[in-house]
């Protein structure tokens, strides 16, 4: 995990971890991004969110049929937000858009991840690039008061 | 993957499934731990094999269960689905906010009956 990376004036912190595309490492992504969110002080309502958001990304990607060999988790921390940009090196888009390799009910519960990360999460957004993989960034906006 | 003594991280990846006989021809499912990828599918085997042995009327009960995903929401839907092509039911046992939230943002709370006490939810079962 790195530590502390300097913007001009907004001082952001960045937690990185890279997990294996494989199921039981689910669990350590969604509680080191759980750590991340506690530091901001967000509430526990909060904390469930990220934790779940991060868990449907994750298993997103391990469920699609070209995933990389491993998933990058980056946590940014700002004094307005929580970012968390999970990042898979597979080709073509991993979060429930292409549900051509699944099966109808498989495709269906994959939506529902991608349902719970839209729901959860104030801003998400998906950066898909053939060869370089899938970024999908999710934020969490901070209230006033929380964070420091 | 365990810590130094083996239990912590082992109870956070766990999920424990206990099946027992309740009144009349219904069963329950008590589940205990977080339900993701990695351990959904135990789950999912537990209510199959139940199902396969022509049990349609389940209880689960998510009491102790710390946290759901998608792919526990899936395979509870595969077992009301299975045990509706038989003319049975699922009911639920559940309290904890977090995961009535998760029912409630995916509009899950309208096919499964969700009850605070496992014998209201056996009562509603029949």
């Amino acid at each position: 995990m790195n530590h502390a990376v300097e913007n001009e004036n907004v001082a952001t912190d960045r937690v990185e971890l890279r997990i294996p595309s494989r199921p039981e490492w689910v669990a350590l992504a969604r509680l080191a991004a759980a750590a991340v969110a506690n530091r901001l002080r967000l509430s526990i309502d909060e904390i469930e969110d990220v934790k779940l958001a991060v868990t449907e990304a994750c298993t997103a990607v391990i469920q699609h049929e070209n995933h990389g060999d491993f998933i990058h988790l980056t946590c940014e921390t700002t004094p307005q937000a929580l970012r968390v940009r999970v990042h898979d090196s597979g080709r073509q888009g991993a979060h429930g858009e292409n549900g051509q390799t699944m099966d109808l009910d498989e495709a269906r519960i994959a939506g529902l991840g991608v349902f719970l990360i839209r729901t959860l999460m104030d801003e998400v957004s998906y950066d898909v690039h053939p060869q370089l993989g899938t970024d999908l960034l999710m934020v969490k906006r901070l209230a006033a008061g929380q964070a420091g | 993957m365990t810590s130094c003594n083996g239990k912590p991280w082992d109870n956070i990846l766990d999920i424990k499934v206990n099946v027992r006989q309740g009144p009349g021809d219904c069963y329950v499912v008590d589940l205990s731990g977080e339900i993701d990828v990695y351990t959904s599918p135990k789950v999912k085997d537990a209510i199959g094999e139940l199902i396969d042995r022509g049990v349609y009327y389940l209880v689960i009960n998510l009491e102790k269960v710390r946290y759901i995903d998608s792919t526990g929401l899936g395979v509870l839907i595969g077992g009301l689905k299975r045990v509706r092509e038989h003319g049975g039911s699922v009911n639920l046992v559940c309290t904890n906010l977090q995961i009535k939230k998760i029912f409630d943002i995916t509009g899950l709370v309208k096919i499964f009956g969700i009850f605070d006490t496992e014998d209201a939810a056996m009562k509603a079962l029949v």
